[in-house]
């Protein structure tokens, strides 16, 4: 469905994206987890035609992103990190202006604005002013928004971001619910449990380069499944296993402070880039 | 078409949300204008013939359609660095020129909406006007091409501190210079020759003979809409440089 080959981007000096390569299938949750300031935002911003690439490949859905542009963009529904809704207008119209600029018809329109809102809870706020509605619900509407005109890829530039654990578990629920409808998913993340989650497969980006790409399950099970955190003297040094009486038995042979945990991707992102997502 | 009139919708609901503070703002200064120049200075005074309260209406119009109509930029600037609506608008199959023509054309009507506020004020006040077809051709014309220099320009500024700037060092001069308060043949040749290059002088011109019952130049109408269709086209350009 997405298919990126040695796609790079530079601003003056520097090397925002370096030669990114991969490919997503239909339906699949791809994640691309990865610092702030790694190139995640960057991706996106070039396949949904925001930002110029300054080499490279890409398709979506056998359309060309550069050379076929607008009838890409028309296979794709995009969520951005912030907020960029009108507030002063209400859910319906915010709704109503984005199935124009796709050229949804009337009727078409007015059906799957109805079927959405229902979807995501919010049918009794269709008429609210955007500017009223809680910071979980206008990532819902952001959400749905992307959908109006039944995009076969939906890109998600960090869903939850500055939302609270409940409501971002809320925002996971309904990505997922979005996806098992048929859509295909590219979302970005620093979060590691978002990541862990949600995605099919995940790449770990770093510096603008894509380190390694596989499943989630796959990438922990490398490692083992048990981690033990040792703390001494302000620093931290975690060892892994995959038995839990081994791990208890590296736990207990010091005297310092320690942590008994499973292993997650936070553990294999680290042992790969040597960084944290999120420092 | 399609993307076009989406865009102006959006741009004219949010109008909507703001109609009484905009007509509000929209009458504040050409009333002043009126009171202070037209009725207490230019009380008695007759300018090219006519009474100076009748000669400055015109222009008063031309203003108030001018800075209207370049306000739009603003709106522009906020949807682009603030909203970052401009963003779901550039992801979309929208495309450049549909998105400069929808822009445009909701600049061009906030310009015939001042005009319309304007002359009711002339009607109020009893200063005879004759606003027929030429009249308003000539507000439409100048809302064109004030509406169309702030598409392309909103394109090329990085933020919003820079766009006041230009309110400051280019519709600010224009709205005192050309021919709106006083006919320009009153300054020198060499000043004349340069603002006869100002979009606003030939806007002035058209829609002061229009009112007067006067004979409308149609070079200076050929001028507005030659700039109307450059500066179109140039935004259009900008608007695709506009992407990172």
């Amino acid at each position: 469905m997405i298919k990126v080959r040695e796609l790079s981007k530079s601003y003056s000096n520097t090397l925002a994206l370096d030669r990114v390569s991969f490919s997503v299938e239909a339906n699949e949750l791809f994640a691309y987890l990865g610092p702030n300031g790694s190139g995640k935002t960057t991706t996106i911003r070039i396949l949904t035609g925001l930002t110029r690439h300054s080499s490279g490949q890409a398709s979506m859905a056998g359309l060309d992103v550069f050379s076929q542009s607008r009838l890409a963009k028309q296979q794709c529904g995009l969520v951005p990190q912030s907020v960029n809704l009108d507030r002063d207008l209400t859910v319906m119209q915010n709704l109503d202006l984005h199935g124009r600029f796709y050229g949804v018809g009337a009727k078409q329109r007015a059906k799957r604005i109805d079927e959405l809102l229902e979807y995501v809870g919010l049918a009794d706020r269709a008429k609210s002013l955007v500017k009223t509605l809680s910071g979980g619900m206008q990532r819902r509407v952001m959400i749905v928004r992307a959908l109006v005109h039944e995009p076969k890829i939906l890109f998600l530039d960090e869903p939850s971001a500055g939302l609270d654990p409940a409501v971002r578990r809320q925002i996971w629920a309904l990505i997922k619910k979005i996806q098992k409808q048929g859509t295909t998913i590219f979302l970005t993340t620093h979060y590691i449990e978002e990541a862990e989650f949600l995605a099919d497969r995940v790449a770990f980006l770093c510096d603008g380069k894509i380190v390694a790409i596989d499943r989630p399950e796959a990438f922990m099970s490398s490692l083992g499944k048990w981690a033990v955190d040792h703390y001494s003297d302000g620093k931290m040094e975690s060892r892994f296993f995959a038995g839990h009486e081994e791990a208890m038995m590296d736990a207990g042979s010091g005297e310092k402070e320690f942590r008994l945990r499973r292993i997650n991707l936070e553990d294999a992102f680290l042992q790969m880039t040597g960084k944290r997502v999120a420092p | 078409m399609s993307g076009l009139w989406a865009v102006y919708l959006r741009e004219m609901l949010i109008l909507k949300s703001r109609i009484p503070m905009l007509v509000g703002g929209m009458s504040v200064a050409p009333f002043l204008y009126l009171v202070a120049f037209g009725f207490a200075l230019g009380k008695d005074m007759t300018v090219a013939g006519h009474a100076y309260q009748s000669y400055l209406l015109p222009g008063l119009v031309a203003l108030a359609s001018m800075t209207q109509a370049f306000s739009i930029a603003g709106e522009i600037n906020i949807a682009r660095f603030y909203w970052k609506v401009f963003e779901e608008i550039q992801a979309s199959p929208v495309s450049d020129a549909a998105y400069v023509g929808g822009e445009i054309l909701a600049g061009m009507t906030r310009g015939l909406m001042a005009a319309a506020v304007v002359t009711v004020f002339g009607l109020a006040f009893g200063v005879p006007m004759n606003a027929g077809f030429f009249f308003w051709a000539g507000v439409v014309l100048n809302s064109l091409v004030f509406a169309a220099l702030a598409v392309a320009l909103a394109m090329v500024v990085r933020e919003h501190s820079t766009q006041m700037m230009l309110n400051t060092f280019l519709i600010t001069p224009m709205a005192f210079l050309g021919g709106t308060f006083f006919p320009v043949d009153r300054l020198p040749a060499w000043v004349q020759g340069i603002l006869s290059l100002l979009p606003i002088t030939h806007a002035a011109t058209v829609i002061r003979a229009a009112a007067l019952g006067e004979k409308v130049p149609a070079l200076a109408c050929l001028v507005l809409l030659g700039m109307g269709l450059a500066l179109f086209l140039a935004a259009a350009r900008l608007v695709k440089r506009a992407r990172e």
